[in-house]
């Protein structure tokens, strides 16, 4: 996760010392996925998830996404954990609308992803409805390891400089790669 | 213990209770929606009912009956250790008319559930301080837990942003994500359609 994309250079010169060329735009972005200003947008119980996944066990700190800012003036990433509500969407959109460009939407949870079991009167289904959403991490709550993937995939979605307001696609798809996954399995059976 | 306090509402009140059951050993009295006020007054000043905690208030809702709504509050005596449930009818078939004194001069923690039952389900709470949704907006139409109002139906306070199939954005599938209730299940049932898409 490291590295810099094709695009930089290192070039030796001698004696140990060494320079490295690279594109401005991906060095930019290089900085920006390791140094997401995060909003912990917390309505529910995904909330006590939250904290495990930033706290020392599991610590999100490691991803440079550390320092949560309760302004969204200064953040970057809209963390949306817990349940909408239709009362609460205003709230949320104008909390969007506040962050500076470049924002990034990470959807914590069933409920934040597509409101889960709350089909009902009172509940958004999904935040994507009222707000762009970059990643959604499934669970009720999500492992903090399901988080952390979560996480990972946004930091490649930003060194890749996607700016579409869309997930990002897996590194790889186990039911695809296999060559007898689930998939294929459950196609060879009833054939 | 709860029987003795039945027979002394009945002794005072001939004309309220309309009927009573017994149910698990908490009795019920269901009482004529005029007199709802008058009982609860006595319920709670009588020193042999002495009823000081009003623990709940709520409406059922029956559609097919008229009156349509059955208003509940559980009443707890904490001195002398009983329970009692009163009910009181109200409403017609459209659910109109559905008023009710307030029990919020007797006892304080009816103002909130009150005010619920009154989001929830529409009844008027004749004389209550501040009769105001609770949990919904003021935005929302009608009242979402009535049996006519439709499980599906949402109210978004902000609209729905305008990018086609809205309703399933990526990254789902054409069942997943939707609750339960919204699956067709038809990828499970036939698979055909499902190969052809792949």
């Amino acid at each position: 996760m490291g590295e810099l994309k094709r695009s930089t250079q290192v070039i030796e010169a001698g004696e140990g010392a060494a320079f490295a060329t690279t594109r401005l735009a991906d060095m930019l972005a290089w900085a920006q996925k390791y140094s997401l200003f995060m909003y912990p947008f917390v309505t529910a119980c995904c909330g006590m998830e939250f904290m495990a996944v930033s706290s020392p066990r599991y610590d999100f700190s490691r991803f440079g996404s550390e320092a949560p800012r309760f302004s969204p003036r200064q953040s970057d990433l809209l963390w949306v954990v817990g349940t909408i509500t239709q009362r609460q969407a205003p709230i949320l959109k104008r909390i969007y609308e506040q962050m500076a460009e470049p924002k990034w939407v990470l959807a914590f949870g069933t409920c934040a992803s597509c409101g889960g079991f709350y089909d009902n009167y009172a509940c958004v289904a999904g935040v994507d409805k009222v707000i762009p959403c970059d990643v959604y991490v499934p669970g009720c709550p999500p492992r903090p390891e399901g988080v952390l993937d979560g996480l990972m995939l946004l930091q490649d979605k930003i060194q890749s400089g996607d700016r579409r307001p869309s997930i990002v696609k897996p590194r790889h798809d186990p039911a695809v790669d296999q060559s007898l996954g689930l998939v294929d399995l459950k196609r060879s059976v009833k054939a | 213990m709860a029987q003795a306090l039945i027979d002394l509402l009945k002794s005072q009140f001939p004309t309220a209770v309309l009927e009573t059951h017994s149910q698990h050993g908490d009795e019920t009295v269901v009482l004529d929606v005029r007199q709802w006020k008058a009982v609860a007054e006595f319920l709670y000043s009588s020193p042999k009912a002495a009823m000081n905690m009003l623990t709940d208030l709520t409406v059922v809702d029956y559609p097919d009956r008229e009156p349509r709504f059955e208003v509940v509050a559980h009443l707890l005596s904490l001195s002398l250790g009983h329970r009692l449930r009163i009910k009181a009818r109200v409403g017609d078939e459209a659910g109109e008319g559905a008023n009710i004194d307030t029990l919020t001069e007797i006892w304080a923690s009816a103002n909130w559930a009150e005010r619920e039952a009154f989001d929830m389900f529409g009844v008027n709470f004749v004389g209550h301080p501040d009769l105001r949704r609770i949990l919904m907006y003021p935005e929302f139409q009608g009242h979402a837990l009535r049996k006519d109002y439709p499980a599906d139906k949402i109210q978004p306070l902000v609209p729905y942003r305008e990018i086609p199939g809205i309703e399933k954005v990526a990254p789902f599938g054409r069942d997943e994500g939707m609750s339960f209730g919204r699956q067709t299940h038809s990828r499970w049932a036939d698979d055909s359609e499902d190969s052809q898409a792949n």
